[in-house]
């Protein structure tokens, strides 16, 4: 049984199919086929690898955008400005070699796991997205797209094609830390992502961001505001205090205890914003 | 739409769709060489290499590869002509069993691409995707490190010297070129599919609906049901406890239980989904704790049981109450392990065929004649209508003794008359097969002020899931030893194995002893800082000795190198200990003992060898020991190429048929080497001596076989037999030997006294590690083992062994914890990466055990259960947090240091 299988070469197309049709969105494949193990891919699916004019990430007037097809490699290898070092971390912790090759940081989002490793990073880029249906273009930020566990804002005939970040973020410090129980293949415990703007010697602005123990990533924002006005030495890291991270909500299950997580990432940020500010 | 593509340089043409690319590469292009161990991106062994980077073939679309250029394990050799990468893996032993080689291969050959010589630390992150369960990796970043490096040559094995040479594997070849073929890589034309339909419920009834609507669908050739047994509906590894039905019956006693086999062509078969099956579910109570299984009035799982009780063992020495009173110090604890499960990276997967009145299987097993008993009982009809042929097995540890799939095609194929296969998903396997048991002890061990062992008492509970499998085995090798290799004035061991409603658990390399090692061991360093005493030398101080009874009473008066195993790594541990003393972080060292009998427990457990000249000069060697990686093929080979007195490469070995191969039993228990290297030997020597008598020469008489003859150099006197003027037997030689051995063994008295095993391994070794104090994440720095395998017969494949039971202890003590219903694949499911195995140093003691051939014993499973005890002590040593409960996961580290800092 073979299904419906489109692949088109222009976006237009692949948005006029994606508007008639009910079609299942594949781009890297690592979320989908991990899915559907044992089963028959019996869905139509939309194919939009072969979309022209996707995959770049480049800069764009007060922005930088990453294409909807930028796999996880393409952006270890883009030459980026230090604030984004730490998505460029999170890009190396995913899967291995094979899946960073392929799995696209588009399709993280849209997949909306709690574990998405691109998600804290993008969090504090103030990332928004740019979605596209034949009615037009809309650009939510990244808050408003991710509605909670494993559901976005994304509409029927929409197609996410584009993460959009800041320049503003350009000279920052960056930092992600990823906590598992093994060295690769592995899916969080919890992960930690900071961004820090320094200037004379002082924290101007701080975003802090916290994975895998939320329905969805969330930025710690008492945090942040305390953190803005600090030296930027060691002593940042002391800010950290539990209530600040009141708004975690975290899970046991097979991979820890809700009160691990949220220990883990108190410990976490403070080493975060320790590696930022050293 | 047609995608076409490039594949190891030859344009090809598929179907533009969303088929997974690893299916056309294996199904449509008959590329095999590419492996499916998950279908979801978690293990690696589909990897190849899409315009040069690696990808895993199971996440690509069909569509997707569209003018691209596709490179197999199969385009890596050109001509025969193995790639320098290749001949690396063959040279450093990289390849074991050989499922995940060509994922490895490819990851390997790509980083080797771009980077000419890549750090250890380059080669990690490159083939941190794919998955190996039987290496422990380190031969495999070897080999990658020294990829571009102008290979070395081979060790040579002389006339005489085989044993002792770590000459390369003799499969090796065909492993790192991915044409030796494993259990999905083959099947006849014309083949049908068999899919099974499983319980979603821990434990349920089900009534099934119109079966033969169903079985009228079209491409349907076929439903089964308990009904439809010709034979016993009913298997089991222990005859007298065998109580698995091949397909439930009414009742599904745990998650993923066989209840029906649909088989059709294979279009139907893949589009077939479960919840279409006529089949209505009433889902029961379950009982998941063996606590709860044995309180009063627990549900009997199996009625015939009283108190969901299988089977309990018990050994008993001098008085141990007396003993304990005497001791000065006594320590206790309660420890608790998990459900650990094989994750080999081959899923089950073969085929059967009828032939006439016989049925042949093809399967990965680690137990052919085992399984064709079984196999013939439940068709209903004599083991010699059935033939099994083992494919080369991607692993197996002890998930692939029992059955599994093997009668559902066997009865499938007998009654349809027409081949057919399967292959498990990676959940499938997950859920169906055999698990290491998990295990709550209680434990008390007592000493003397001045660190001498009075006694020990070892509780065990083992939840041995819904059925037997080898939950006997387990229950009758733990109170043996429990003890470890230790001398006690009173000791006793008592075991229960109890069932409840999880997957059978079976046979994991160490039969439970691992799970016992943890609590024995570590209560040794609680107790020697009670006493005051070094770890180490306490271990040293109460290790046992040849002229020592055992604790069932048995005295070796040879063949006992525990003590020097401990000894040997007397300045590794303080080395150790120096370095974890200065560092500024929270680093530990941790040493544990082992010891474990080889071969089955006080039963016969013989072993047969056939060997036989031909008249063209060739020596053919039916090897009935499946290799399942461990590497008996060519550890057998090289016996017998000693004792018959020429060189390995006039041998041609033939592997495992039930047809043509004589019974080497089972390859586990660790007695491969011992049992069937003497039947080995002994076959071996019979042939030589036959030869003699061909040529009238005496013992000392060298041999020297050449094309059709014989040549024979008896003190300075030559001569050469023409074989060809020799007749020859029915088996087409001119001349043969078969011989048989099996340990001398006694059973054991009601006190578990007497001489279960002929032959003990023994090992120790040493865990360093450092642990994050305010995350309780743990790594190991180094492994340092000692083992006493008597005599290495081929040195290298003993380090393969040693480096791949330590990973798989590292992760039983760090990571691994199967989940009933919750882990079902390899993401949640976690075994160590090749990031998580850290240097390993091996150091064999040669200690030459009088029954062992040349002095050899066992090391499979030996070197598997100090590591996980090892790793505990250690992480003690560092935070003072003693870990009753592993995994020790970062949460349970974390929570120990705070109990801790509480007291």
């Amino acid at each position: 049984m073979v299904a419906d299988y489109h692949r088109p070469h222009s976006l237009e197309r692949a948005l006029e199919l994606l508007t008639d049709n009910r079609l299942t969105v594949l781009a890297g494949g690592t979320d989908f086929y991990p899915a559907r193990v044992g089963v028959a891919i019996s869905e139509p699916i939309l194919d939009i690898s072969a979309v022209r004019g996707m995959r770049a990430i480049e800069r764009r007037g007060d922005h930088w955008r990453i294409g909807a097809l930028a796999t996880w490699t393409d952006l270890i290898e883009a030459d980026l400005p230090s604030g984004f070092h730490g998505l460029q971390m999170a890009a190396s912790q995913v899967g291995g070699v094979q899946i960073q090759n392929t799995g696209t940081v588009a399709g993280n989002l849209v997949n909306a796991s709690p574990a998405a490793d691109g998600v804290p990073p993008l969090l504090t880029l103030d990332t928004s997205v740019e979605l596209r249906s034949r009615e037009g273009t809309r650009r939510l930020s990244l808050p408003e797209f991710l509605t909670g566990y494993r559901q976005t804002a994304l509409e029927q005939g929409e197609l996410l094609i584009a993460i959009l970040v800041p320049a503003t973020a350009e000279g920052a410090t960056s930092a992600f830390l990823k906590l598992g129980a093994r060295s690769h293949l592995v899916i969080s415990i919890v992960m930690v992502s900071v961004v820090l703007q320094i200037a004379g010697g002082e924290i101007v602005d701080a975003r802090v961001s916290i994975g895998a123990c939320s329905p969805v990533a969330v930025r710690l924002t008492d945090l942040e505001v305390e953190l803005i006005g600090q030296p930027a030495d060691r002593s940042a890291a002391d800010i950290v205090s539990s209530d600040q991270l009141d708004v975690l909500s975290p899970i046991d299950d097979v991979r820890a205890t809700a009160d691990y997580r949220r220990h883990a990432a108190h410990v976490m940020v403070r080493r975060a914003i320790a590696g930022c500010v050293k | 739409m047609t995608a076409t593509f490039q594949v190891n340089g030859t344009q090809v043409e598929a179907s533009s769709d969303g088929k997974r690319l690893s299916q056309i590469l294996r199904k449509d292009l008959g590329l095999t060489g590419t492996k499916v161990g998950c279908d979801a991106g978690d293990c690696g062994a589909c990897t190849v290499l899409l315009d040069d980077e690696p990808v895993n073939s199971c996440l690509i679309a069909a569509g997707q590869v569209d003018g691209k250029a596709i490179t197999t394990v199969e385009g890596l050799a050109s001509y025969g002509t193995l790639t320098a990468l290749q001949r690396s893996f063959l040279h450093h032993g990289a390849a074991q069993c050989g499922i995940c080689t060509p994922g490895m291969l490819m990851a390997g050959t790509a980083l080797l691409e771009r980077n000419h010589s890549p750090t250890e630390s380059e080669v990690v992150d490159a083939l941190g995707g794919v998955l190996c369960r039987c290496t422990g990796y380190r031969r495999i970043i070897e080999a990658v490190v020294a990829g571009h490096a102008s290979a070395d040559s081979p060790p040579e094995a002389p006339v005489g010297k085989a044993v002792g040479t770590s000459v390369i594997r003799i499969d090796g070849e065909a492993k790192v070129l991915g044409i030796d073929d494993f259990g999905a890589d083959e099947a006849p034309e014309n083949v049908l599919v068999c899919r099974v339909v499983r319980s979603p419920h821990h434990r349920a009834s089900f009534d099934f609906g119109d079966l033969e609507g169903f079985a009228a669908r079209p491409g349907i050739e076929l439903v089964l049901t308990a009904a439809d047994i010709p034979g016993r509906n009913l298997f089991g590894v222990i005859p007298a406890m065998a109580d698995q039905p091949v397909l439930a019956d009414r009742e599904a006693r745990f998650r993923g239980e066989a209840v029906a086999l649909v088989i059709g062509e294979s279009t139907a078969i893949e589009g077939f989904d479960p919840s279409e099956f006529p089949i209505s579910w009433e889902p029961l109570a379950e009982i998941m704790d063996p606590e709860l299984a044995t309180r009063p009035g627990a549900e009997s799982i199996h009625p015939h049981r009283d108190d969901n009780v299988l089977i309990r063992g018990m050994v008993r020495r001098g008085d141990p109450t007396t003993a304990l009173a005497k001791a000065d110090h006594v320590v206790e604890g309660t420890f608790q392990t998990s459900f650990v499960e094989h994750a080999y990276i081959e899923p089950e997967a073969g085929y059967a065929v009828r032939v006439g009145d016989r049925v042949d299987v093809y399967a990965p097993t680690q137990s052919p004649y085992m399984d064709r008993t079984d196999v013939a009982a439940i068709l209903g009809i004599e083991p010699e209508q059935v033939r099994i042929v083992p494919s080369a097995v991607g692993g197996g540890f002890g998930g692939k003794l029992d059955l599994s799939f093997q009668p559902y095609v066997a009865l499938a194929a007998w009654k349809l008359n027409r081949p057919v296969r399967i292959t498990y998903t990676r959940p499938e396997s997950m859920m169906s097969t055999t698990k290491r048991h998990p295990a709550r002890m209680h434990v008390q061990i007592g000493a003397t002020s001045d660190g001498r062992l009075t006694s020990m008492d070892f509780n065990g509970t083992f939840d041995t899931g819904a059925y037997a499998s080898w939950g006997p085995t387990v229950a009758n090798r733990v109170p043996i030893h429990a003890s470890g290799p230790y001398v006690y004035d009173g000791y006793v061991a008592e075991s229960v194995a109890v069932h409840t409603n999880a997957p059978p658990s079976g046979a994991f390399r160490g039969f439970g002893v691992p799970q016992a090692a943890i609590a024995q061991e570590c209560l040794f360093d609680e107790l020697a800082e009670a006493v005051g005493v070094d770890r180490l030398r306490f271990r040293i101080d109460n290790a046992l000795t040849a002229g020592v009874p055992t604790v069932t009473g048995q005295v070796f008066e040879s063949g006992v190198g525990f003590r020097e195993c401990l000894e040997a790594l007397v300045p590794h541990w303080n080395r150790a200990l120096a370095e974890a003393g200065e560092s500024p972080r929270a680093r530990g060292v941790g040493v544990a003992g082992v010891w474990y009998g080889c071969g089955n427990t006080a039963l016969a457990n013989p072993s047969t060898i056939l060997i036989g000249l031909r008249p063209d000069g060739r020596v053919v060697l039916h090897q009935g020991a499946v290799d399942i990686g461990q590497g008996s093929n060519t550890v057998i080979t090289q016996i017998v190429a000693d004792a018959v007195g020429i060189h390995m490469s006039h041998i041609i070995t033939l592997g495992a048929d039930t047809d043509t191969t004589p019974d080497a039993g089972k390859t586990s228990a660790s007695r491969q080497t011992y049992v069937t290297g003497n039947a080995a030997y002994l076959a071996g020597r019979s042939l030589r001596s036959e030869l003699l008598r061909l040529a009238g020469a005496s013992n000392s008489a060298h041999l020297e076989l050449g094309e059709g003859v014989l040549g024979i150099n008896d003190e300075g006197r030559t001569r050469t037999i023409d074989l060809g003027e020799i007749g020859t037997d029915r088996f087409g030689f001119v001349a043969a030997a078969e011989e048989s051995y099996d340990p001398p063994t006694t059973s054991l008295d009601e006190n578990g006294q007497g001489s279960p095993y002929a032959v003990y391994g023994f090992g120790a070794q040493m865990a360093e590690v450092e642990v994050d104090l305010e995350l309780g994440t743990v790594e190991v720095l180094r492994m340092t083992a000692a083992h006493d395998v008597g005599r290495a017969v081929n040195p290298a494949l003993v380090e393969g062994q040693i480096e791949g039971g330590v990973a798989q202890g590292i992760g039983m003590a760090l990571m691994e914890e199967w989940v009933p219903g919750r882990s079902e694949n390899l993401h949640d499911y976690l075994i160590p990466t090749i990031g998580d195995v850290p240097e390993i140093i091996s150091i064999l003691i040669e200690s030459g055990d009088p029954l062992g051939p040349y002095g050899a014993k066992g090391i499979g499973e030996h070197a598997l259960v100090p590591t996980a005890p090892a790793i505990l002590n250690a992480i003690r040593h560092a935070t003072g947090a003693a870990i009753r409960h592993v995994p020790a996961t970062p949460d349970r580290v974390l929570a120990a240091i705070s109990r801790r800092k509480d007291r």
